[in-house]
């Protein structure tokens, strides 16, 4: 009898241990996002705003999940060895481009709407970017990738009905296939782009 | 020869309607390539410095400007909403443009909003075809006016073969009351009020692109894709099959 208790407390508080980490996808945007408007805003200098915001990258967004997904079929054609390679000069690549994308600007209001779970794996959520005098409001909906519930990854920006990650995956191509399906070109293009 | 073209688009389609996310064919790509760089330079010395300059404008004389612009494209979205069976936006349309046009002073206003009829999303003659199962074809690069794609163009050729009430008025018809110029100021004043309204934005494409024709044409198929499935009020993206593979492996 003493053992099922001492059993049934085990799993009941590794039940709420889950329930704890567990971390919504609407919440894990708004953190997101709470968190790099709180960065844009300060009055830290620009390169430590842009380290800042990678660490929030880094920690928030599958980057080798997107790196895969953006080079599409030929993922499945090259070598491991070219795979660990693209894997470092996209990760490079993609840290340059969102925090280049972002330290533009200053109080991003984003507000999150509704999410919706697409699948299993896939969470979608909406939000928001505030109109200002300059800019219309945009619509953002963010993919979040779920399959671990307890880190919820962001996957994908979808600004007005346009994905960013379907975006780079067809530049990226685009460069493989007007260089005779030749991977060099893209890690070179891509460590071009890292030193400018 | 319309008609041929457009049929012989419709028999692409039925081949190609199982596949949902297809990658784009780009038939023309190195004489694109160089219209691009030629539109590219256009909006260098021309576009980007006028839409500077319109944004400069007090924000109520760019909103009504906008205004105008938007209630003008009902004439053409009308039409469609009922080509695509959407009869009840097209009702909302047309009592926005007899609303907007009238109390609104020429649309520059948006009175209709104000009594509870919201702006509904633009369509038009390209949209109208790709909802009738005709595939984009080909993609290409117009000069000054941007990408396209066969079905898009064909789309266009409507509204200069009497599709859209504006041209009929101003262009087509000789009346008292419009001329020619106001048709292409009025899509000159189109032209700068999108591209003042992405300032921002397409630096940011410019500044972060490792190919920007390239994503400059992803763009334009994404989008024309989820105006044609009228994705805008859903959360569904448009195609979930590479995000499964990549999972899988």
């Amino acid at each position: 009898m003493k053992a099922i208790k001492f059993a049934l407390i085990i799993i009941f508080s590794i039940f709420i241990n889950n329930l704890s980490l567990a971390k919504e996808s609407d919440q894990l945007i708004r953190e997101i996002v709470d968190e790099a408007a709180s960065v844009l805003s300060s009055s830290k200098s620009i390169n430590l705003k842009i380290e800042t915001l990678n660490d929030i990258a880094e920690r928030s967004v599958d980057i080798n999940g997107i790196g895969m997904y953006t080079l599409g079929k030929y993922r499945k054609i090259i070598s491991d060895e070219q795979k660990t390679r693209y894997k470092k000069l996209f990760k490079l690549y993609f840290l340059k481009s969102f925090s280049s994308r972002l330290v533009d600007y200053t109080d991003p209001k984003i507000e999150i709407i509704s999410q919706k779970k697409i699948n299993e794996k896939y969470t979608i959520v909406n939000s928001i970017l505030k109109a200002t005098s300059k800019n219309p409001e945009v619509k953002i909906d963010w993919r979040v990738y779920t399959k671990n519930p307890e880190k919820p990854m962001i996957r994908d920006l979808i600004v007005e009905g346009l994905s960013l990650a379907r975006t780079q995956k067809e530049e990226f191509n685009s460069v493989i296939q007007n260089n005779e399906g030749d991977i060099n070109a893209l890690f070179k293009t891509l460590e071009e782009f890292i030193i400018k | 020869m319309f008609w041929l073209a457009l049929m012989d688009t419709l028999e692409l389609s039925k081949k190609n309607n199982n596949n949902n996310y297809k990658d784009v064919k780009d038939c023309f790509e190195t004489v694109n390539r160089g219209i691009f760089a030629f539109n590219q330079g256009l909006d260098k010395v021309f576009f980007k410095p006028i839409s500077k300059g319109y944004r400069m404008l007090p924000r109520p004389i760019r909103s009504g400007t906008s205004n105008v612009i938007s209630n003008l494209g009902n004439v053409v979205t009308i039409p469609n909403n009922v080509l695509q069976g959407q009869f009840g936006n097209a009702g909302v349309n047309s009592l926005r443009f007899v609303i907007n046009t009238t109390l609104g002073i020429a649309g520059i206003f948006d009175v209709a909003s104000y009594y509870g009829l919201k702006k509904r999303e633009k369509e038009d003659y390209g949209q109208t075809f790709g909802r009738w199962g005709i595939n984009e074809g080909c993609y290409f690069v117009l000069p000054v006016l941007g990408p396209t794609t066969i079905r898009d163009s064909f789309g266009s050729l409507v509204n200069i073969m009497g599709g859209d009430a504006w041209y009929n008025v101003t262009v087509a018809n000789d009346t008292q009351y419009f001329n020619e110029a106001d048709y292409w100021l009025s899509r000159l004043t189109s032209g700068v009020d999108f591209r003042a309204k992405n300032l921002e934005s397409f630096d940011s494409l410019e500044k972060n692109s490792i190919d920007l024709y390239a994503s400059v044409r992803s763009l334009y198929i994404q989008d024309r894709q989820r105006k044609i499935k009228n994705l805008d009020k859903t959360t569904e993206t448009l195609s979930d099959d590479d995000w499964e593979e990549l999972d899988s492996q």
